[in-house]
């Protein structure tokens, strides 16, 4: 009886089926893992590690009532963008990039804080203003998105730039940004291309240039979407099987157990595989937009639906990257890839999608 | 009513949230079909051809590395160079047998030396297992043929012919030329940053310190590219493409390699450096730095015994004296601050000041003394920098104040890079470089926490003090004084010449500094400077029997402090403590085409031990003269004996010099 109850106490707050979404992929990526480390273990070993430790977070996440949430969002936000400040001032320059800021303890990467810290504030800030909601608040929320945006933009770090401009971006349209203003932008961001890309540094022009001719830097970035392709392609309707790909064993394949994780799946699973991995995408998405549409304030709604396309955005130009449609980002397949940050964010925003369904019915609208 | 109208616009607000909802759950499905049919295309349309890639016959792309640049001395003479010759190498994970029978057979065939295990084991350590892994540098061809016979019994273990790089003149011009060495994870990192890493691709090398480092892209060249057909056992079955490799281009120097070598000899036994400059573009003549090291011992990776040697030596022989080396420069600024003096009108040329042989500073009873005990008596500003009186620059330099010397000072280069094209390239110019210091009371505040002192500015009138230069920097503030106030940057660099010319920078000098300096004072100074080397003067020595005339200054750089009140003895104190000594030249005096700065450590007196140093260097470059065989100093206790003969009451340490 007690036991039952303390069970009942541990799962009350966690969702069953976006639970079984996102085990089912982490799944994929430990035995995925396993092959793309030429069967050693240790990658698998650390994967288990990183995501033990994300449940826990997401777990207490999840547990965290609405209410508080909502409270943290301007310290998470301000305090993101006091330590892109000290990044931008004192930050440890790694390979000519300085994102990472050295507290004496640990170095951390604000720029992963604000992957939650943007959407978070942007919700916050329209819930805030909710009764009076006019074109000067989505302004505003304009200016609260661009300034982390701007910050990471130049450190330089554009791929994450480009996404957290994509969360917020979700935020002020599920807000309901008026389509004449993003018709606007639309133009004026096209008509303003010629001037961003002379500001652009050196490498970051050429990683565009790839992505419209991959064959430019043959032994180079080129080289990453070449074998990538030739992986993915290779593998034909039910792939080469597992632990067979050639391309991942014969050690043709960069980056095999973090961004180009996707290569190896791809190329021992083929499309069969490729499929069963987008339903699982498309399971984990779905359960997150049901989670939005049931959600009970315009806090949670926003938070929840940016929470939600985000996670896809981020699954769509990994997934594209490797197959050689978008450039080489540097983004991981979320859930899949090897890295503990990653891991770490998104199950934080896992856990805000389910404190967000679990915690409904105490909040009064 | 009221809330009616609530209610109503709660169910629109949901309503029109909803379509947004809809909308965005529109674009996820997009983006997941879009991945689906991509998908479909690679892996069903175009299924064949890249099954054909990746399985039957796979397209490998193979690099072809560039022949790397050559360097070339000012007339042609070749400082580093390609030659090719066969290597033994291994891919652990390729190999059937294990790694270490597979060694021991080797080694029945060819010789392996234990340096070789060694080396090889520290590549294994530090590389992936699908690497190719050097075993044997230099094969000979009795042991080509051997292997060659016994080839099929070593899958795994291949015979390449490969470049590799030659110095000439070796530890001549190692501080210099620099080496290159095996790429590691860090080459790999900043390659990767500079998004330049696919130009490595097949490349083992690259340019670690010196020119080799700095020069780096324009040395290495473009790697080709060969897309060739191979069977699933890796062999090659046909070319598909090629793009040739662009070999890199050829540096010329301004360097002259008999100077530069000149140089290095005429330094005997000392430590130190030497910078010789052409004052009328800059072009840095010849670059030593004493002592030196085999360049050749990095390329394949230093073994421990010989990097132990090199590191732990109290020589330091892997320190660039003449770009990292920060010393005082002592009476060398002599001329540099009379100029200061006549700039600001603090002294007028013929302004006498009464040298009684100490300097007080009001209200203070410290006493600051003269190298020469009693003093010079009655000197202007020409005795002043002919006999290096200390007492006449005490006061300048208090008159002055010290703002005023700091800017002056500066102008000349003191205190900041010169931005010489050697070392890794930053933002603020190549990483191979000190700064020197030229100390303000903002300096001090900021380092000491401490207030600036009268006393502060006093010693720094002298080149004591907080003053730090590096023998690069003084050898370019002596060209720029040579030049009448127009200075350039100094460059070792002259030309760039390769295969494609436009991808060759042009390399365009133009004088970077005019200091507009009067040229009476100009004039005077240069007279005094040519006094200095004659009878007289302090470096007699250097100029002795010339056929063109030398204007000098010597220095000396203390190295201990000597308590108030107690007597600098040379031969008292252990040879690591003696002074260093300095000496700044140019000639001919009237019309210079060179330009030197000559720091000898312990050396002593400047005019006894780097004077000739100077004259040799003079001699050849301008007359075309070799000296005579060289007579090394074997006891350096010889030139110790001119300092002890000059030695002098010193105060305080720091705040005094002798010379």
């Amino acid at each position: 009886m007690t036991k039952r109850r303390l069970w009942r106490r541990f799962a009350a707050h966690l969702d069953g089926w976006l639970l079984l979404g996102i085990c089912l992929l982490m799944s994929t990526s430990l035995f995925t893992l396993y092959s793309a480390g030429d069967g050693s273990w240790s990658r698998v070993i650390g994967q288990g590690t990183n995501i033990c430790i994300a449940l826990v977070l997401m777990w207490g996440v999840a547990n965290l009532p609405l209410h508080f949430l909502m409270r943290a969002a301007l310290p998470i936000y301000v305090l993101g963008i006091v330590l892109l400040l000290g990044v931008a001032l004192f930050g440890d320059i790694s390979h000519g990039a300085r994102r990472w800021l050295n507290l004496g303890v640990a170095t951390i990467q604000p720029s992963e804080l604000m992957k939650i810290g943007v959407p978070l504030m942007l919700a916050w800030y329209f819930e805030k203003h909710e009764a009076t909601l006019g074109l000067k608040n989505h302004a505003i929320a304009a200016l609260l998105l661009l300034l982390p945006v701007f910050l990471i933009a130049r450190q330089p770090d554009l791929g994450t730039a480009l996404l957290i401009s994509a969360s917020g971006f979700y935020v002020l349209f599920l807000a309901g940004l008026s389509w004449r203003v993003m018709l606007t932008l639309a133009v004026s961001a096209l008509a303003s291309a010629p001037f961003i890309w002379r500001s652009l540094h050196e490498y970051q022009r050429h990683r565009i240039e790839m992505l419209l001719d991959p064959t430019q830097d043959a032994l180079g970035k080129g080289y990453h979407t070449i074998q990538g392709m030739i992986a993915v392609g290779s593998g034909g309707v039910t792939g080469k099987g597992y632990l067979n790909g050639t391309q991942t064993h014969l050690a043709f394949l960069p980056e095999r157990t973090t961004d180009f994780i996707f290569a190896v799946y791809s190329e021992e699973f083929g499309l069969l595989g490729n499929t069963l991995l987008l339903l699982m995408y498309l399971f984990v998405i779905g359960r997150g937009f049901v989670i939005t549409a049931n959600a009970s304030t315009y806090f949670t709604r926003l938070m929840a639906g940016s929470i939600t396309l985000t996670f896809t955005t981020y699954a769509f130009v990994n997934m594209g990257m490797v197959s050689g449609i978008l450039p080489v980002v540097g983004v991981p397949l979320p859930l899949v890839s090897y890295g503990g940050t990653s891991m770490l964010t998104l199950l934080l925003g896992f856990g805000m999608l389910m404190s967000i369904e679990t915690h409904k019915q105490l909040v009064k609208t | 009513m009221r809330r009616q109208v609530e209610i109503k616009d709660h169910q629109r607000e949901i309503y029109y949230f909803r379509l947004r909802l809809a909308i965005g759950i529109g674009f996820a499905l997009i983006l997941l079909f879009i991945l689906l049919g991509r998908f479909m295309y690679l892996q069903v349309v175009r299924h064949d051809y890249y099954q054909t890639l990746a399985e039957k016959n796979r397209i490998s792309i193979v690099p072809i590395v560039p022949g790397r640049g050559l360097i070339l001395d000012r007339n042609g003479e070749i400082l580093a160079r390609n030659y090719s010759g066969n290597t033994l190498e291994i891919t652990p994970n390729k190999l059937n047998d294990s790694l270490e029978a597979t060694i021991e057979a080797l080694a029945k065939l060819v010789a392996i030396t234990p340096k070789d295990r060694k080396r090889f084991k520290k590549l294994l350590a530090e590389s992936r297992d699908f690497e190719t892994l050097l075993l044997r540098n230099n094969l000979s061809e009795d042991e080509v043929a051997r292997f060659a016979a016994q080839q099929y019994r070593f899958p795994g273990v291949e015979l390449r012919a490969r470049l590799f790089r030659d110095y000439p003149y070796g530890d001549k011009t190692a501080h210099l030329i620099g080496y290159i060495g095996r790429i590691n994870q860090s080459d790999i990192d900043q390659l990767d940053e500079d998004d330049v890493a696919g130009n490595y691709r097949g490349s083992d090398y690259i340019g670690k310190t010196g020119l080799e480092q700095s020069y780096e892209a324009i040395l290495h060249g473009k790697t080709g590219v060969e897309e060739v057909e191979v069977d699933a056992g890796g062999r090659a079955v046909r070319m598909l493409k090629r793009t040739p490799p662009v070999s890199g281009s050829t540096l010329i120097l301004s360097i002259d390699a008999k100077l530069q070598m000149i140089a290095d000899e005429a330094f005997g036994d000392y430590r130190g450096a030497l910078v010789a400059i052409d004052p009328r573009n800059g072009e840095v003549l010849a670059f030593v730095s004493k002592p030196t090291y085999d360049p050749s011992l990095f390329i394949d990776g230093i073994d421990t015994e010989n990097w132990d040697a090199l590191n732990n030596s109290p020589d330091t022989p892997l320190n660039n004296r003449a770009l990292r080396g920060q010393y005082p420069p002592g009476s060398t600024i002599k001329p540099f601050m009379a100029l200061a003096g006549l700039h600001y009108k603090a002294r007028s040329p013929d302004f006498k000041v009464q040298d009684n042989g100490v300097f007080n500073l009001p209200s203070k009873n410290h006493d600051y003394r003269d190298w020469k005990e009693g003093g010079h008596g009655s000197v202007d500003m020409f005795k002043s920098i002919v006999v290096s009186c200390d007492v006449y620059y005490y006061g300048l330099a208090m008159d002055l104040g010290m703002e005023r010397i700091a800017s002056y000072l500066t102008g000349f280069g003191f205190g900041k890079k010169t931005g010489v094209d050697l070392g890794r390239k930053t933002e603020d110019g190549y990483d191979g470089e000190s700064s020197g210091l030229v100390p303000t009371p903002g300096w001090k505040m900021r380092r000491y926490k401490q207030r600036w002192y009268g006393g502060d500015t006093v010693t720094v009138g002298i080149g004591q003090g907080y003053s730090l230069v590096t023998p690069m920097q003084l050898a370019v503030a002596t060209a720029t004084l040579a030049n009448n106030g127009i200075g350039y940057q100094p460059h070792f660099v002259r030309e760039i010449r390769g295969a494609t010319p436009k991808t060759n920078p042009v390399l365009n000098y133009p004088p970077n500094v005019d200091l507009h300096i009067d040229p009476t004072y100009i004039d005077l100074v240069k007279r005094a400077m040519v006094a200095v080397t004659q009878p007289g003067g302090t470096a007699v020595a250097a100029s002795a029997g010339a056929p063109y005339q030398i204007a000098g200054k010597t220095g000396t750089a203390q190295v201990v402090g000597v308590k108030q009140g107690e007597k600098y003895n040379a031969s008292a104190l252990s040879e690591r403590h003696r002074d260093h000594a300095w000496f700044i030249a140019f000639a001919p005096a009237d019309q210079p085409k060179i330009a030197v700065a000559i720091l000898a450590e312990n050396g002593g007196h400047g005019g006894g031990t780097a004077g000739p140093i100077a004259r040799k260097v003079f001699d050849y470059y301008l007359l075309g003269k070799k000296p005579a065989p060289i007579v090394l100093p074997v006891v350096r206790a010889a030139a110790s004996s001119a300092v002890s003969a000059a030695s002098a009451p010193i105060d305080a340490p720091t705040e005094e010099e002798y010379d």
